[in-house]
């Protein structure tokens, strides 16, 4: 009796054809000389207040390039967005479906989970992966990993970056003999990414160090406060996450502990990790890669042209400039600028994935093409090359007054020679485990 | 779970829309020889493989809470012991193939589901669901806490090793698919065994009354283990299928409660006690809101950004799901076979052949 089956396969063929007929609705195949931005953002879940910001920043800034220059070199910037929810298996089908569409410049999911599970498929599809100031540590090293740039800052650098920063403040690295530092980590697997490196600095420099577990989501350190009251560090760095960081200043009040001692991370550095804490944050102080504030000339334009114009991504105005944000614009100029160096070298046309990974792998932005970006102060300078595709980026320390950050630091350089040898051990046994050829940074310079 | 199978026992339609052996050679016949050849990298990975893994760990459940009447909220616990212990196996016994580890990660997750099954014998209903949510923390928990089962990975997500069978390396997007069919294949064709046989009926018999089960001589907490150990060890196996043809990276989060209550729907939604139920409510699951997405997108993308879209596609799915539930609370299988007699019995009316 064949017509239970004829019925399953009708129902299988109904299903297909709808999704056909879905794919057929969507917009249609890129013309020439465009580039085109997939974005796998999320403004929907416990990150949505991440995602707005930086997608709409990055949005901001290339809506920008189209308006003021017509896209760069004449060739249009465009873009579509995929609702992730911040989940990895909405990532990877954004990424299946986004992908079939022409032009595709970069990837820039600005999510661990996601990035992890599209590296062997940009390896595959010869497209560059952005994770500007997170990602996979080993994948500074662009000799392994080719396709894969965490821009500006990985999580090594950060703690190294907190750590100059300490240093810098006390009076020189020197003086950091004998202090007291307490980490304190949300219980996660990025919590404790760098517990290890923590360690390292410590023997380093001579402090002691004690790190301090705080359970996800960490919306309750009573305990772990009044132990840090007993322990009386110099300082505590607070790695922390969503709910946990206005936790943790508001805690540290209570028990007495001064704000401006607590140095946040990248994650525990935007207004909405402290104006939930009201008074408890002030004078508290975290590392950034690019300054908040919206006075930088860049900044102006946007606000002007874009939001003028009643184009801009943001609902709330009140956004514009804030550390998110500023991220999303960094991280435009970041991508503009790779499609433009590639473009000098391929052609002013739409590139391929492949060409853009080049752009990328020689985007060297020093102080002075910032500032002709509109961008001093924003952030300071990167210098991408094959084997470091992080790029040497500089970080620098807001404190928060209240009302808004203020930059308090020079740009501090992160000790990239302590840390490249812990990378390139942990990237080369990737390499080994997959069986990738690990490129000669030399030889292909040279044949560029 | 007692009135169901009784609603269901009373109400048996006369013509079942059951899997003949050529119903499922004409499916498996589109599935390895048909869709290989037409479907592109997006149907598979986004699609197939996803709803693959997902309905084996829906037929994993099926058979404690649909068959057993045991019910669980800890699969994706188990989903993600299955991962662990297969990125393990693979890492520290590189000699062993791969179809080994695969058993051998179920053998690790039945063992673990048969530990967390132990309560089940002295709970039932609301207090067992309440005691498999400790199985689903405690995983979680284990596996950020303890460096060892990510290979000290210094941000706790890992990759998988490349997928390589017999000497034949799987690691196109068809490849993948083709692995996870067999795979699904198997355990569904062992599994029909399962439940046609004697143990099949003393589950059911468990469920429809303990103490019945009891009297007419079916040991009963040997059966309830048993629906545990073996449950776990499908849904171990799909979480293996999760972690290597799909997504090709673990970490604990992906496998959190969310993901239980996911697989939990796909069994109440695609019909409880049945193994179609599995695959028709992972189908709903995995395709539906990707179609939703799509035409909301097609249709209103320009009006409005990604997320007011998302959170109306919530709305509409919630919506659609509740009134589906209420039209038939015995799930998408009762449906179909309801839709079957009403075409069988017109063609029947009609004097037409019915059968070819």
């Amino acid at each position: 009796m064949p017509r239970p089956n004829s019925r399953t396969l009708s129902v299988k063929a109904a299903l297909l054809g709808a999704l056909l007929g879905t794919a057929a609705l969507l917009p249609g195949a890129a013309q020439a000389d465009e580039q085109y931005f997939p974005l796998q953002s999320y403004r929907v879940g416990p990150y949505a207040a991440g995602g707005t910001g930086f997608f709409g920043g990055f949005i901001d800034y290339l809506t920008l390039v189209n308006n003021r220059d017509g896209g760069v070199n004449g060739v249009k910037l465009t873009w579509d967005e995929c609702e992730t929810q911040y989940e990895v298996e909405r990532g990877v089908e954004c990424y299946k479906r986004q992908k079939n569409r022409p032009g595709v410049a970069a990837w820039n999911p600005l999510s661990v989970g996601i990035a992890y599970a599209m590296i062997d498929d940009v390896g595959r599809d010869r497209v560059p992966l952005i994770t500007v100031n997170h990602g996979r540590t080993d994948s500074t090293d662009g000799r392994v990993f080719k396709y894969v740039f965490p821009l500006l800052l990985n999580p090594y650098s950060e703690s190294s970056g907190i750590v100059n920063y300490i240093g810098a403040r006390e009076g020189g690295l020197e003086t950091l003999k004998g202090k007291k530092i307490v980490v304190l980590y949300h219980g996660s697997p990025y919590g404790k990414e760098t517990i290890p490196i923590y360690q390292l600095l410590a023997e380093k420099y001579g402090f002691s160090v004690e790190q301090v577990e705080v359970p996800h989501p960490g919306n309750e350190q009573q305990s772990q406060w009044l132990s840090i009251r007993r322990t009386k560090p110099d300082y505590v760095v607070l790695r922390g996450w969503g709910v946990m960081n206005p936790v943790a200043l508001k805690t540290a009040q209570k028990v007495g502990f001064p704000a401006d001692r607590i140095i946040g991370n990248v994650w525990s550095n935007s207004e909405e990790d402290v104006i939930p804490a009201g008074d408890a944050a002030k004078g508290y102080t975290a590392i950034t890669t690019q300054a908040s504030g919206a006075e930088y000339p860049v900044l102006q334009e946007i606000t002007k042209t874009v939001y003028g114009a009643g184009k801009g991504n943001l609902d709330d105005k009140k956004r514009i400039g804030s550390v998110y944000h500023n991220l999303g614009i960094v991280n435009g100029i970041l991508n503009v600028e790779a499609v433009r160096i590639a473009q000098e070298k391929f052609g002013k046309r739409t590139l391929t994935g492949d060409e853009v990974r080049w752009g990328f792998e020689h985007l060297r932005l020093d102080p002075k093409r910032v500032e002709a970006l509109g961008a001093k102060g924003l952030f300071h300078s990167i210098n991408v090359s094959v084997a470091n595709h992080e790029g040497e980026g500089r970080v620098t320390f807001q404190q928060w007054d209240g009302a808004k950050w203020k930059v308090v630091s020079d740009w501090i350089a992160p000790d990239w020679a302590l840390l490249r040898p812990i990378i390139e051990r942990s990237s080369l046994a990737y390499a080994a485990e997959h069986g990738i050829q690990v490129r000669d940074p030399a030889a292909e310079e040279a044949s560029n | 779970m007692t009135d169901l199978a009784l609603a269901k026992a009373t109400a048996s339609p006369a013509r079942r829309f059951s899997p003949a052996l050529p119903g499922i050679g004409l499916l498996l016949v589109v599935a390895y020889g048909i869709l290989p050849l037409v479907a592109n990298e997006y149907l598979f990975d986004a699609i197939l493989t996803p709803f693959l893994a997902l309905a084996l760990a829906g037929l994993g459940l099926n058979i404690l809470t649909g068959y057993a009447g045991q019910v669980s909220l800890g699969s994706s616990a188990f989903m993600a012991v299955g991962a662990y212990a297969a990125y393990n196996l693979a890492l520290r016994l590189p000699g062993v193939p791969f179809m080994i580890d695969i058993l051998l990660a179920g053998v690790v997750a039945a063992a673990v589901g048969l530990l967390f099954g132990l309560p089940s014998l002295r709970l039932r209903g609301f207090y067992l669901a309440v005691s498999t949510l400790a199985a689903q923390f405690f995983v979680q928990w284990v596996f950020n806490k303890v460096g060892w089962f990510s290979n000290n990975s210094p941000s706790g997500i890992v990759s998988v090793p490349t997928l390589s069978v017999v000497g034949i390396t799987l690691d196109s997007s068809a490849g993948r698919y083709l692995f996870a069919l067999t795979v699904v294949t198997a355990v569904t064709l062992a599994v029909w065994r399962l439940v046609e046989s004697p143990t099949g009926r003393a589950l059911v018999a468990l469920r429809d009354h303990e103490t019945a089960a009891r009297v007419i001589g079916i040991p009963v907490l040997r059966v309830k283990l048993l629906a545990f150990a073996v449950s776990s060890f499908i849904i171990g196996v799909a979480g293996v299928l999760w972690a290597f043809a799909y997504l090709r990276t673990v970490e604990p989060a992906g496998f959190n409660l969310d993901r239980s209550f996911q697989i939990l729907f796909i069994v109440i939604i695609g019909g409880l006690a049945s193994l179609r139920g599995a695959f028709l409510g992972a189908a709903l699951i995995v395709v539906f809101p990707l179609l939703l997405a799509r035409l909301g997108e097609a249709l209103l993308g320009g009006l409005f950004d990604s997320g007011v879209l998302e959170m109306s596609q919530r709305i509409v799915l919630g919506l659609l799901i509740v009134t589906f539930l209420i039209t038939e609370p015995a799930g998408l299988t009762a449906l179909l076979d309801r839709a079957w007699n009403r075409i069988a019995g017109r063609f029947r009316r009609t004097g037409l052949p019915i059968t070819g």
